[in-house]
């Protein structure tokens, strides 16, 4: 049976922002499913709040609104644009949970909406733990003993009743959220509340623990007719307790005979039968007792997914494409497999390599969370990486992470471990954990005493011990002192080497050699990677997709074909600071490349990306981004150029050493980025341009660095000279606050700091800062967005919210800014994109930053002005010229854009949410409207800050914001609402004719604000400090507002803005419009 | 210890024995499958063929005393990219390569079999000799030249059962029949009118899985070597008979097509691989060799009867030519080569599938065949 035709328009629903547990593998999916039904002649209605995603993009759907995805906008856009049918499983949770609370409302029935690819019987069977508990029983499938609780009486009830450790899964929620793992009473009572507010229906369940069994999962497809394949097997290397998206993977699974898979894939297409998902992918986990092979079902999600993303990846197979397709009407015998071509997507993938992901955290941002790993999910990214075994793709992954680590093993020195230590650090699941591994073993720790402190499966700890034997040999190898390529012996285990994954610069290291040496014996010795085929079919068939991955094998099958060519690296696994605008600047490039007829060569390692997906680019290579993975691929490939300015920091720190290579960087010379970013240079540069920048000095020792201090004047900005992404950057206020950080952020006391000087800048307090984006052909400039900051200076510019246009400062500052960007533009000769950081304090413009590449800021301005800043830029660095492409005519206005930041705090208990000068969001949304207030309005649902229309406003600032509150305080108390505030705050405001009560803080007693927080009483907190002693006394208030999830700002220009956008939502509604309207298309 | 595999044409593959020192040949065939290979070594079909798994880490859950097809290991050589020595699995008794030497059965790794793989997908399945002992490529590819090829190969014949047996449930028992040729059918399986229907199963390389189905399908079983004649099933007093899989190339086994064609005549058929290619000559028509074959758990095949899509366990090199047939129905059609998998008689009560509902190794989707058998027989015998 064809596809359907009874339904012309199809609505789709975005996740929104990048959150932890929500990253760019649904906007992957979601551009999957666009395409999908576009090619079958539907018009695709998409909502997503994320600028920064492909799907967004004006092309990809017929209208595309960028608005807050929650119930109220989505029913607006429904009643709107009619669709015949909404698909809610590729948005993610968010996606799933928006159409059901949408479902419920009753809209779709009201506009004869029908939902497709699951219905809401289906979503709720799965979704909620009861009726899954109880779907499982019907088909005689075991689950781990549970209790279902819906308040803390339930919970207080069924803890006495469990044995501990207890697990705790809230019900519609992804990515653990909300869960944990206790141990005792006290730990429950926690976790529960902050779970039971986490879900949607305040429903949680208390599971008996399988900690230490084996974990595995099936990503199955299932099409109308009851036809189900599995596409992939995934099997946990961390045992069960931690969350699959926080544990290191392995596809397919290892350490299952036939009989054994084949009983969990039978369970799996049970699971999907009984539950009832209609068509599409879904996700089931399973545990496995290792020592008698007894089997449960943990849970399923009746969407695609996380492990989704990673499946389609691992496999080659387009699940997100396939489950768009029989959403409307096709099985799986009718769609034909993009890769072989001549067979049908009716299949199972069979792979013949074997892939490993490994999660990317960084506690290193949250002081005072916990370096622990549980059920509730904590990594930020991922990176995957594909080997012909284990040993080799285990060492590649390691490598992408980008964690300063080259695979397994980093310094190799024989530092002793003590054994009781290192023992004690594996036993809880942690971040560090597969490196803690080899440390064990070189401790000397047996694999039975490994194993039973980890529980992780004996298979994978001698896979890593193998790993450890080639280090042995290495070792003993170079005392005989024979290294090069003449020595047969040499090369043999030089090839023994690169088959168990090892890089060029774990053998420098071992061999005391410099990598490039390394390489140069390598190429000599003629060992060298050889490029595989991911072909869904393990070489059974001719694959025509090409996308490789580089193993030491014998054969070659790598077609590179003589069509002018680029390579453009990517940016590797998400991470705070480097993230999907990243890949979206990378795609755009390759879409430019292609649409020019050259071939685009996309290399990168993370999964979740579209970037990584097989028609992104001409060819793909899944491989880490590191010298000399990237060299080898432009070896072979030998393109004409190669971009390095769109993937962020992991490429731009490739150029200078590619250069030196050989390697032909396309844009702006890597020269000019060492100009931006070495200090002297920059400040010979500005001085040259009669540019200003903040005072400032570098330090060696707390004594120069309070020196300094005093000659700028404080406050002073001080950071390491190394760092990137705000890595221990911090304001300080006195020569106490100094001599503190040289001895807690740096561990440095009295002495000298070692290796990088301190820098010492001047704190620009209550600075406007600007961020602005331009585009350059070297010749010509186009300055293509100005967005001023929201917060005030001091906050990291990713963690501030800004709006486009500037809506505080005058014409004659825009023109200086323009004159200004153009100016360092032209000097730099910028051929790309640039970002330049500006702060405005008394009337001068002062220069922060300027970065010659794309920023994280150019996939927001593209969508906020319809210029596609990414696309020109390749263009012009492929030697088109401004004049022509003439971005100029392209700009679209009449409108405000507000770009808002989505923090991640609530996955990291204990952590203060304030902000400052070190990033720490994971995602943005933008929001759109006529005016700032609207826009901001927008931006605030759009990012979970609901703010509220009525009721109690909490505020309390410090001393240097009490005159700048009295304003949107009368504002707030126009509208109606009630303001309560602490002490001095109340006084001030009274004083100033605004009524208000008294409440006490924290440390004055009993009952306090965090009182009323915890009756539900407040509506929104407005809270601002200054000063160490204030800031740690006000820290349980902070927390308490977001584990109760009230609506807050922790800056004097977020309440200002706040206070706007209430007083201008009060008797309106907010309306929606598509970008294809804003940008005149429709 | 350093082995060399040579093809025929010239290809010559090195790596290391993981089972010692030894030599061996045959037909060098590839298997997409990712788990199961201790199903495949016990394979009977698998008899004169060298069998290289595709996916590159084998022996990770070791080897048990449950899953095995057969009472022994029946490939000619095992070809892996990396064998692992220590297994980890809760049922494993023994390691791959203990196992293997064990049952004198050459194993190597360390071969680029995604090159190997893709070499045979596109020259076809080769002659191969794997050697730890002969160093001189060049003499090995000779010899691999002199290996017979498997067209024309009667190689069901020997490994058949050279006497007639029952299942005990876990393994066979040999039985003797009475002297006037019937069999003293155990009933142990209870059918409506108080008996269960009674099968002659050929074993032309038999994997037990099909027993143990058949039997958990309520059916008394007799299993009979590959030269048993239609006299002889009569004989029994059996009431249906059912034609295994088996290695080999069904045109090179004449006197038992013969006797088939004689018992499509009179008894309820249904035939599995090698059995459903039997049935194909039976019947009249005519087999032909594939270039690769099918060998693996990931082929789509559909049920033409109920539309259904079935992942099916496929292992064969032979293929019936649809058009060759008479008064047969296609069944099943496999939608990757649309080659015939399943076919039935419009006239008589017979049943085959080119694939393997039995699976071991592979998905379980296809196990209704025993099912329809047991309702063809039912129906047939108007139980």
């Amino acid at each position: 049976m064809p596809k359907r035709t009874d339904i012309k328009k199809i609505m789709l629903i975005g996740s929104g922002p990048i959150v932890i547990g929500q990253a760019c593998e649904f906007d992957y999916s979601g551009t999957q499913a666009c395409k999908a039904l576009r090619e079958e002649g539907y018009e695709v209605v998409l909502v997503n709040s994320n600028p920064a995603t492909i799907m967004t993009d004006p092309g990809l759907a017929h209208r595309t609104y960028v608005e807050p995805i929650d119930p109220e906008t989505v029913a607006a856009i429904i009643a709107k644009e009619r669709p015949d049918a909404l698909l809610p499983t590729l948005g993610g949770q968010t996606g799933l949970n928006t159409a059901l609370a949408v479902a419920e409302m009753g809209v779709l029935e009201q506009y004869g909406v029908e939902l497709i690819g699951a219905t809401r019987e289906a979503i709720e069977k799965a979704e909620s733990r009861e009726l899954f508990r109880q779907a499982m029983a019907n088909i005689g499938l075991k689950v781990p003993a549970s209790g279902i609780a819906r308040s803390m009486e339930d919970v207080r009830r069924l803890g006495s009743e469990m044995p501990f450790p207890i697990i705790v899964r809230p019900a519609f929620t992804m990515g653990g959220t909300g869960g944990g793992i206790a141990y005792n009473m006290e730990d429950l009572e926690a976790i529960c509340r902050h779970g039971l507010a986490a879900s949607l229906k305040s429903e949680i369940m208390l599971e008996e623990s399988v900690l230490g069994w084996k974990e595995f999962e099936l990503e199955v497809m299932r099409d109308k007719n009851n036809n189900c394949v599995i596409i992939c097997s995934i099997e946990n290397l961390d045992p069960m307790g931690v969350h699959t998206g926080d544990s290191v993977t392995v596809a397919p699974a290892q350490t299952l005979t036939d009989a054994e898979y084949q009983r969990m894939r039978n369970a799996a297409i049970a699971i999907m039968g009984e539950i009832g998902v209609e068509t599409g992918g879904s996700n089931v986990q399973f545990a496995i007792n290792p020592a008698n092979g007894d089997m449960v079902v943990i849970e399923m999600n009746p969407r695609v997914s996380r492990s989704s993303a990673l499946a389609s990846k691992a496999t080659g197979f387009p699940i997100a494409k396939i489950a768009a397709k029989l959403a409307v009407g096709y099985t799986l015998d009718e769609l034909p497999n993009d890769i072989t071509r001549e067979t049908m997507a009716s299949f199972e993938p069979s792979i013949d390599y074997c892939v490993v992901k490994i999660p990317r955290f960084t506690f290193e941002k949250f002081p005072g969370s916990q370096d622990s790993l549980t059920t509730s999910m904590k990594s930020v990214g991922e990176a995957m990486s594909i080997g012909r075994t284990f040993k080799e793709a285990l060492q590649k992954g390691l490598r992408s992470l980008e964690i300063g680590v080259p695979g397994l093993g980093k310094d190799f020195c024989g530092c002793p471990v003590d054994k009781e230590d290192i023992l004690a650090k594996i036993r809880t699941p942690n971040s560090r954990r597969l490196l803690q591994l080899r440390q064990a073993m070189k401790a000397g720790l047996t694999l039975e005493e490994i194993h039973d402190a980890t529980k992780v499966d004996p298979w994978f700890l001698r896979q890593i011990q193998d790993i450890l034997k080639v280090e042995e040999e290495l070792k003993a190898f170079a005392l005989g002192g024979r290294i090069n390529a003449a020595d047969a012996a040499c090369v043999a285990l030089l090839r023994k080497a690169k088959e168990h994954g090892y890089s060029d610069r774990q053998l420098a290291t071992i061999w005391k050699r410099d990598p490039l040496d390394i390489r140069q014996l390598r190429k000599e010795a003629g060992v060298l990677p050889t490029y595989y085929l991911v072909d869904t079919c393990a070489a059974e068939f001719e694959a025509y997709t090409p996308y490789y991955y580089s193993t030491y094998e014998t054969g070659q099958e790598l077609h590179t074909g003589t069509n002018r060519k680029v390579v453009i690296l990517g940016g590797g696994p998400n991470r705070i600071g480097q993230g999907i605008e990243f890949d979206y600047c990378c795609c755009h490039a390759a879409f430019a490349l292609k649409e020019m007829g050259l071939d685009a060569i996309m290399v990168n390692s993370n999964p979740e990306t579209v970037s990584t997906d097989y028609d992104t680019s001409t060819r793909l290579y899944f491989e880490p981004l590191t010298l000399e993975d990237a060299l080898n691929i432009i070896d072979v490939e030998k393109p004409e150029g190669v971009i390095v300015q769109f993937g962020g920091q992991t490429p731009l720190n490739l150029a200078v050493p590619l250069k030196r290579a050989g390697a032909p960087i396309l844009g702006t010379d890597p020269d000019s980025i060492d100009r931006a970013e070495d200090r002297e240079r920059f400040q010979h540069m500005l001085q040259k341009l009669g540019l200003t920048q903040p005072p400032n000095g570098i330090a060696f020792s707390a004594e120069e660095a309070k020196r300094i201090a005093r000659e700028i004047t404080y406050p002073v900005v001080v950071r390491p000279s190394y760092v990137l992404g705000g890595r221990a950057m911090e304001i300080v206020y006195s020569d106490e606050d100094l001599d503190t950080y040289f001895r807690e952020a740096l561990g440095v006391s009295g002495g000298r700091v070692k290796e990088n000087p301190i820098l010492v800048d001047k704190f620009l307090e209550n600075a406007i800062e600007f961020d602005v984006d331009a585009l350059s052909d070297g010749t010509d400039t186009y300055v293509a967005g100005i967005m001023e900051h929201i917060e005030e200076a001091g906050i990291h510019s990713g963690d501030s919210a800004c709006v486009l246009p500037p809506h505080t400062v005058g014409g004659d500052i825009i023109q200086e800014i323009e004159r200004q960007t153009m100016a360092l533009a032209k000097e730099l000769n910028v051929v790309g994109l640039m970002n330049i950081q500006f702060a405005l304090k008394d009337g001068v413009l002062f220069i922060l930053e300027v970065n010659p590449r794309a920023s994280r800021t150019a996939p927001f301005v593209s969508k906020a002005t319809g210029v596609p800043l990414p696309r020109l830029a390749t263009m012009v660095m492929l030697g088109k010229s401004l004049k022509e492409l003439d971005p100029w005519s392209m700009r679209k206005g009449g409108h405000v854009a507000v770009k808002e930041s989505v923090l991640p705090f609530h996955r990291f208990p204990g952590v203060d949410v304030l902000l400052g000068p070190e990033m720490r969001s994971t995602g943005e949304v933008m929001g759109i409207d006529a005016t700032f207030g609207l826009a901001y309005m927008k931006s605030q649902l759009a990012a979970s800050n609901r703010l509220p229309s009525q009721g109690k406003v909490f505020i309390s600032v410090s001393d240097k914001d009490k005159a700048g509150i009295v304003e949107p305080a009368r504002i707030l108390k126009e509208l109606g609402c009630s303001i309560l505030a602490t002490r001095g705050t109340a006084e001030h405001l009274k004083a100033h004719g605004v009524p208000c009560e008294p409440v006490l803080k924290v440390y004055e007693g009993r009952p306090n604000i965090t009182d009323q927080i915890k009756n539900r009483e407040i509506a929104l907190a407005i809270n601002t400090v200054s000063g160490k002693k204030s800031i740690h006394d006000s820290k349980i208030l902070r927390q308490t507002t977001l584990l109760y999830g009230v609506p807050y700002t922790t800056t004097l220009a977020g309440a200002k803005a706040v206070a706007l956008a209430m007083k201008e939502r009060s008797g309106a509604t907010l309306g929606v419009k598509s970008l294809q309207e804003y940008y005149d298309l429709a | 210890m350093r082995a060399i595999l040579a093809l025929e044409d010239g290809l010559v593959f090195y790596g290391t024995s993981f089972t010692g020192d030894g030599e061996s040949s045959g037909e060098v065939i590839f298997n997409t499958g990712m788990t199961g290979y201790q199903e495949v070594l016990t394979d009977p079909s698998y008899a004169g063929q060298m069998v290289c798994m595709t996916y590159p880490l084998i022996g990770n859950y070791g080897v048990n005393a449950e899953d095995v097809e057969s009472d022994r290991v029946y490939v000619e050589a095992f070809i892996v990219k990396e064998c692992c020595k220590i297994p980890s699995n809760w049922r494993a008794k023994e390691s791959l390569p203990d196992y293997l030497k064990r049952h004198n059965v050459l194993g190597i790794e360390g071969i680029d079999t995604r090159q190997l793989t893709r070499h045979l997908r596109l020259h076809g399945a080769k002659r191969g000799i794997i050697s730890t002992r002969e160093a001189d490529p060049v003499a090995l590819v000779e010899r691999a030249k002199a290996i017979p090829v498997m067209e024309g190969q009667n190689l069901a014949a020997a490994v058949s059962a050279s006497s007639p047996y029952r299942w005990d449930g876990t393994a066979p028992r040999a039985v003797s029949l009475n002297k006037d040729g019937s069999y003293d059918w155990p009933g142990v399986h209870t059918a409506p009118d108080g008996r269960g229907v009674r099968v002659v199963v050929y074993d032309f390389g038999v994997k037990w899985n099909i027993l143990r189905l058949l039997e958990a399908q309520g059916m008394d079983l007799l299993v009979v070597p590959a030269s048993f004649t239609a006299r002889q099933v009569e004989q029994t007093g059996a009431e249906a008979v059912f034609l295994s899989n088996g290695p080999g190339d069904p045109a090179a086994l004449g006197g038992v097509i013969d006797e088939l064609a004689a018992l499509c005549q009179r008894y309820p058929v249904a035939g599995i691989c090698l059995g459903h290619q039997l049935l194909g000559h039976a019947l009249g028509g005519k087999t032909f060799k594939l270039k690769f074959g099918h060998h693996g758990c990931n082929h789509p095949v559909k049920d033409l009867l109920s539309g259904h899509i079935e992942i099916s366990s496929q292992n064969h090199g032979f293929c019936v030519d649809v058009d060759s047939l008479k008064d047969v129905e296609i069944t099943h059609v496999n939608l990757n080569d649309n080659t015939l998998e399943g076919f039935r008689h419009t006239k008589k009560p017979i049943i085959a599938i080119q694939y393997h509902p039995e699976a071991s190794p592979g998905p379980h989707d296809s196990r209704n065949f025993f099912h329809r058998f047991r309702s063809m027989v039912r129906e047939e015998l108007g139980r």
